[in-house]
């Protein structure tokens, strides 16, 4: 997105006319606060991070390292971790489906049914962004609470004999993809909502028009249209949630079996201080979403809508 | 039921039987009877609002009426979803999909009734609207008129029984307006399919179908060619709304020849009984501002000419083709004239004292409260155009 930004401002500026380069010294100017910010919060940790990422921990000394060019950290880490690796990205993946099974729905029902209900939509829309209300350590602490072992679920299920007495809910992978899946689901919503509160219905119109049953209405014209809100959510969705660390903590609704690469992450920086370590690992991180993302953005033909 | 079976290389007729559709708040169709047979091109006039968009919905299946029948080729299609529907729409705003290439729009109705070489009939339907070039750009791609015609393709192309506009020449400029009337006219020749044409333009209606319905408040007001709607209105509104017309309210005293003699603030005129619709009684009569002629001196009052007058012209405006007079009379209210510009320049000017005339079977006989029933000058088209279209 900064790349985006700044495109204009550099053709703007090198125009020959005048008129043109005081059009490009204003854009400059209000791309100045954005530009400035980004480097000092951005450019400079990432870069301070990845210089991080290769140095050399110090024998014997606590969270003391030497900068300089080990390349094994990556090695190491990568042989170490890859399964919380895997792990993360599963999980994500999982909570990002789920998510937009859910989601779209939701969007569809408020952006398109009920478009012209003003008042149940925007009640519906508050609805939606509800739990933001509430500080999200809290509502995933208070998720701990319902799936304990003494809570309500699963004492109901261990009565009707759904689970056994050994069975738990919390510390499992099923609890970390429902957190996730919670945590996300807003922001699955809001961008699928954008989009199709923008969808022509006078194209849904054509389609039964033309044929088409309301099942085939919706794969080959809503669906294709609603692409770029699938796409903004999904990433919405699966980037945080690929590095997130709450819901998959042993504090929360995981254990250390579902420990995903944030949670791994956490630990080296705060637990263990190993910041090379810490360090190769953020950067993996960012690195594989960015392939990943980018891939995924080619693929659904969609980069000219984002 | 397989909609396919019901497609064949003609039309078929459409019937609605007592049509009635009601909104929330508000009653759309009052009531709507209308037998459209196979094969012609039937246009639904009227202006915004008065039910004639709605009437298309409920044919095509996007709308269920509140009560009666609708029936395509005898058979009732009321409660059929519009999927299944032997019926195409051209919509007002294309409604072309825009992630779509053209092609796959112009295919998108074959394939999904299963029908083989879609492509290559999309591509034989894009050529009938001379666009085959573009088949594999993207809808937006395109100007105006290119989606318009691709819009068409994509309808036509399903060889329908029946075909619906729904105003599809709204959003083109006059002179593209022009030509794709004429291709569609051609097009509905070439593929004989029944045409159901929703418009609020009289000129569209006019030039393009046989029959024309005028619709007002959600009900008929006539239906006939587009020459006897013009020359033999029976209503204010057809009157006002298919072109100009002059209304002078009068008495009617006597008949006799097959002739009407009307009292009027104007002097007394005669009108032809087979051309009114009231035959005793107070009356409207009217008459089109082309059929009028202006004289200075004050004609005989006999032979076949009815004559008006005398009064003033208070304004004179050059149109070009013809010029247009107001004429105050006293007692009678505002007469438009349009005068051919035979000759150059306006032949009177503002103030003069002139006298009207016109043949007396170019007039007609309304119902006295004619006058109330007018079309709203707000949605009736130009003067000007009205002037040419005459």
């Amino acid at each position: 997105m900064a790349l985006t930004a700044l495109a204009p401002a550099g053709a703007g500026s090198s125009g020959a006319a005048p008129e043109r380069r005081r059009g490009g010294l204003i854009a400059l100017a209000l791309l100045t606060p954005g530009l400035a910010y980004l480097a000092l919060f951005f450019l400079v940790p990432f870069i301070s991070l990845l210089m991080t990422s290769f140095g050399i921990n110090v024998p014997d000394q606590y969270g003391v390292f030497d900068y300089g060019f080990r390349w094994e950290n990556y090695v190491d880490v990568i042989a170490a971790y890859w399964p919380q690796f895997l792990r993360s990205f599963w999980f994500a993946l999982l909570a990002t489906v789920f998510a937009l099974l859910i989601g779209y729905p939701i969007a569809y029902y408020i952006g398109v049914r009920i478009r012209e209900r003003t008042l149940l939509r925007n009640l519906l829309l508050v609805l939606v962004i509800a739990p933001f209300f509430i500080s999200f350590l809290l509502r995933t602490l208070a998720w701990k609470q319902i799936l304990s072992d003494e809570g309500p679920v699963v004492s109901v299920l261990h009565f009707i004999g759904l689970m056994g007495p050994q069975d738990h809910i919390t510390g499992t992978a099923f609890s970390v993809v429902f957190g996730l899946t919670y945590n996300f689901i807003p922001f699955m919503t809001l961008p699928l909502f954008a989009t199709l509160d923008r969808l022509d219905k006078r194209l849904l119109e054509a389609g039964s028009d033309l044929y088409a049953s309301p099942r085939q209405t919706f794969f080959r014209i809503t669906l294709p249209l609603s692409l770029p809100g699938i796409v903004s959510g999904t990433l919405l969705t699966f980037i945080p949630a690929t590095g997130d660390y709450v819901n998959a903590s042993q504090s929360f609704l995981g254990s250390s079996s579902t420990a995903m690469i944030g949670n791994v992450i956490q630990s080296k920086f705060l637990i263990t201080v190993n910041y090379p370590q810490a360090a190769a690992l953020s950067i993996l991180l960012m690195a594989v979403i960015v392939v990943i993302v980018s891939v995924y953005v080619r693929r659904s033909g969609t980069d000219d809508l984002l | 039921m397989n909609a396919a079976t019901d497609f064949g290389a003609a039309g078929a007729d459409l019937e609605l039987r007592g049509i009635r559709k009601e909104f929330p708040g508000f009653t759309a169709i009052e009531e709507l009877d209308l037998v459209i047979p196979a094969g012609s091109f039937f246009a639904l006039l009227g202006p915004s609002g008065c039910g004639k968009t709605t009437t298309l919905r409920l044919v095509a299946g996007l709308e269920q009426p509140s009560a009666g029948q609708v029936l395509i080729g005898g058979k009732d299609v009321t409660s059929l979803a519009p999927h299944k529907r032997p019926v195409n729409t051209v919509f007002q705003s294309y409604a072309l999909f825009p992630h779509m290439t053209v092609i796959e729009n112009v295919a998108f109705g074959l394939k999904r009734r299963k029908v083989a070489d879609a492509t290559a009939k999309a591509h034989e339907a894009l050529r009938l609207v001379e666009l085959d070039h573009v088949a594999d750009r993207r809808p937006t791609q395109l100007s105006g008129g290119q989606q318009q015609r691709v819009a068409l393709a994509r309808a036509v192309v399903n060889r329908p029984a029946l075909l619906l506009l729904d105003e599809p020449l709204g959003a083109l400029d006059l002179k593209l307006r022009r030509q794709m009337q004429v291709e569609l006219k051609s097009i509905q020749s070439e593929v004989g399919l029944t045409f159901l044409h929703v418009t609020h333009d009289q000129e569209e209606a006019m030039t393009m179908a046989d029959t024309v319905a005028v619709m007002n408040k959600g009900r008929i007001e006539q239906l006939g060619s587009p020459q006897e709607l013009y020359e033999r209105p029976r209503t204010g509104f057809v009157a006002t709304f298919l072109g100009q017309s002059n209304l002078v309210p009068g008495t009617v005293e006597s008949e006799a020849n097959g002739m009407l003699t009307v009292r009027t603030a104007g002097g007394v005129v005669l009108v032809p009984v087979d051309r009114s619709v009231v035959r005793s009684g107070r009356i409207t009569v009217g008459v089109r501002p082309e059929k009028l002629m202006l004289h200075a001196a004050e004609p005989a009052r006999d032979g076949d000419h009815n004559v008006l007058g005398p009064g003033r012209i208070t304004d004179v405006s050059f149109t070009g083709v013809s010029t247009q007079y107001l004429v105050e009379i006293p007692g009678v209210g505002t007469i438009s004239v349009f005068s051919q510009n035979l000759v150059y320049g306006a032949v009177f000017s503002e103030g003069d004292e002139v006298w009207i005339a016109g043949q007396r079977e170019h007039t007609f006989g309304l119902e006295a409260d004619a006058r109330d029933a007018v079309a709203d000058p707000d949605l009736a088209p130009d003067p000007v155009t009205a002037g040419e279209a005459a």
